[in-house]
């Protein structure tokens, strides 16, 4: 992979290697050296006879492809970056410390936002999950920092005692818990990494504009991919079961009509994947209600109303079916609608368990009184 | 945008010692400083992240927080136990 960017330019601290593993010091010792065969190591930094990382600031085409596929699918699981103690630029021992999560991505952030900037980054183990996440379940914690500053030599390294935690990353760390146990001061920096200069220029002072949290139409955007993935990742039992009973007949199942017939209610699954999952968070502040089923219920019925009478037209539904069309899709909306919390920034736990506690019961009675109607029209005559 | 007004996030302004550490942590601007003290100006706008009340070293903030994904907490509602996250399994965790 081409390194781009070096920027270990030289002095008599440092040296660039051109094989990382290279600069192990000797054969007696014995080291994992898993850290410096990232493909964002650049080189190696000595200090104090310690070799760290170089981390590179540009992001390869490579880094940003990562991004697209961490956003999409299971990649997200294996993107990780080894814990520990890396060098931006040239540091000293009076350079900066910004401390993030083992996930590439706000790794990848961070160390774009350092660009030109001489600093450490002190990478914790979360478990490969992101800085907000991962504090929420305090993998990015009080203890995995005393952890990780013991571990890394940082002590050593730099003179002060302060590290800059990202600040979405305060519900996991207790601030003066870990000054405490290790000395080193907690400041909290923005919540967005490409606001670091900024913060440090201002000495160190987060603007109120920098330490909230937005929820943009891109921001929102992004999140779609993974709403819609785990959905359709049900699809195939879903249209087995619309398969199944729209081929029963007092014969038993015969799937030669069933195709046809159920067409209406396979599309509509896919219509209310689209509609909870993708297009509800798209318009999140512009549909009514504060409650995400309520909003869910809202798009379900505007999307699914209209589209049972065009059905009905063209697959001679009766209005029996019709309604289990509505009630159903509706109810899917809903419900993906709800999943959606889980990528917001702004909803909170007491609220997902007062909506699901009487949406949850509503959205199965729904689903299994839909199959009812479904199947009393269509062979409930006939038995 | 707000969401649903029942977040369990509760201020004790007598033992706020006007240190200003909540209205850093917290994403929402929940807390604003006033007269050396702070305030709980923005509670609606709460989500429960727990980051004030875990910087708070005077005990002043109390919150229930958790993993606030539906999918852990209909996970936890089918179990009977507390919300359960996914994030062993290869579903896309929050």
């Amino acid at each position: 992979m081409d390194k781009q960017f070096q920027p270990v330019t030289g002095g008599n601290k440092s040296m660039l290697l051109k094989s990382p593993a290279a600069a192990c010091c000797g054969p007696a010792q014995k080291i994992d050296d898993s850290i410096f065969r990232q493909d964002f190591v650049t080189g190696t930094f000595i200090n104090e006879q310690v070799t760290f990382p170089v981390a590179a600031t540009l992001l390869t085409r490579k880094d940003r492809w990562n991004h697209v596929k961490a956003r999409t699918g299971s990649f997200r699981n294996n993107f990780t970056v080894v814990p520990g103690l890396y060098a931006v630029g040239n540091p000293s021992s009076n350079s900066d410390v910004f401390v993030s999560a083992n996930y590439g991505m706000s790794f990848n952030y961070l160390r774009e936002a350092l660009h030109g900037m001489n600093a450490w980054i002190l990478v914790l183990d979360t478990k490969g999950i992101n800085v907000w996440c991962a504090a929420g379940k305090g993998t990015f914690g009080t203890a995995e920092v005393v952890n990780r500053i013991r571990l890394s030599g940082v002590e050593k390294v730099v003179k002060h005692r302060k590290i800059i935690v990202p600040q979405l990353g305060a519900p996991g760390v207790d601030a003066a818990e870990v000054q405490k146990q290790t000395g080193f001061r907690v400041m909290y920096g923005p919540v967005l990494a490409k606001d670091i200069k900024a913060y440090v220029a201002a000495g160190y002072k987060a603007t109120g504009e920098m330490r909230i949290i937005k929820f943009g139409v891109i921001d929102r955007l992004v999140l779609t991919p993974m709403e819609i993935n785990p959905a359709m990742k049900k699809y195939p039992q879903f249209a087995l079961a619309v398969l199944v009973i729209f081929g029963l007949t007092p014969e038993g199942i015969i799937f030669k009509n069933a195709f046809y017939d159920g067409m209406p209610f396979l599309l509509g699954g896919l219509f209310a994947v689209l509609t909870g999952a993708f297009m509800t968070p798209m318009l999140l502040p512009f549909v009514p209600f504060r409650s995400f089923a309520l909003k869910g219920l809202l798009t379900g019925l505007a999307v699914f109303v209209p589209l049972s009478f065009s059905m009905a037209d063209v697959f001679q539904y009766s209005e029996l079916t019709q309604l289990a069309f509505v009630l159903l899709f509706t109810a899917f909306t809903s419900y993906f609608a709800v999943q959606f919390t889980g990528a917001t920034t702004f909803t909170h736990l007491s609220g997902v368990k007062k909506e699901l506690k009487y949406a949850l019961p509503i959205y199965i009675v729904t689903a299994v009184l839909s199959a009812f109607l479904i199947l009393y029209d269509r062979v409930g005559g006939m038995i | 945008m707000k969401y649903l007004q029942n977040s369990t996030l509760k201020f004790f302004p007598e033992k706020c010692t006007g240190c200003g550490r909540c209205t850093e942590v917290c994403p929402h601007a929940v807390f604003e400083m006033s007269d050396k003290k702070a305030v709980m100006k923005h509670k609606d706008k709460c989500m429960e992240c727990g980051a004030c009340a875990k910087n708070c070293a005077f005990g002043a903030i109390s919150v229930n927080s958790g993993v606030g994904c539906a999918a852990a907490v209909i996970t936890g509602m089918l179990r009977g136990t507390e919300p359960v996250c996914g994030c062993d399994s290869s579903s896309g965790c929050c």
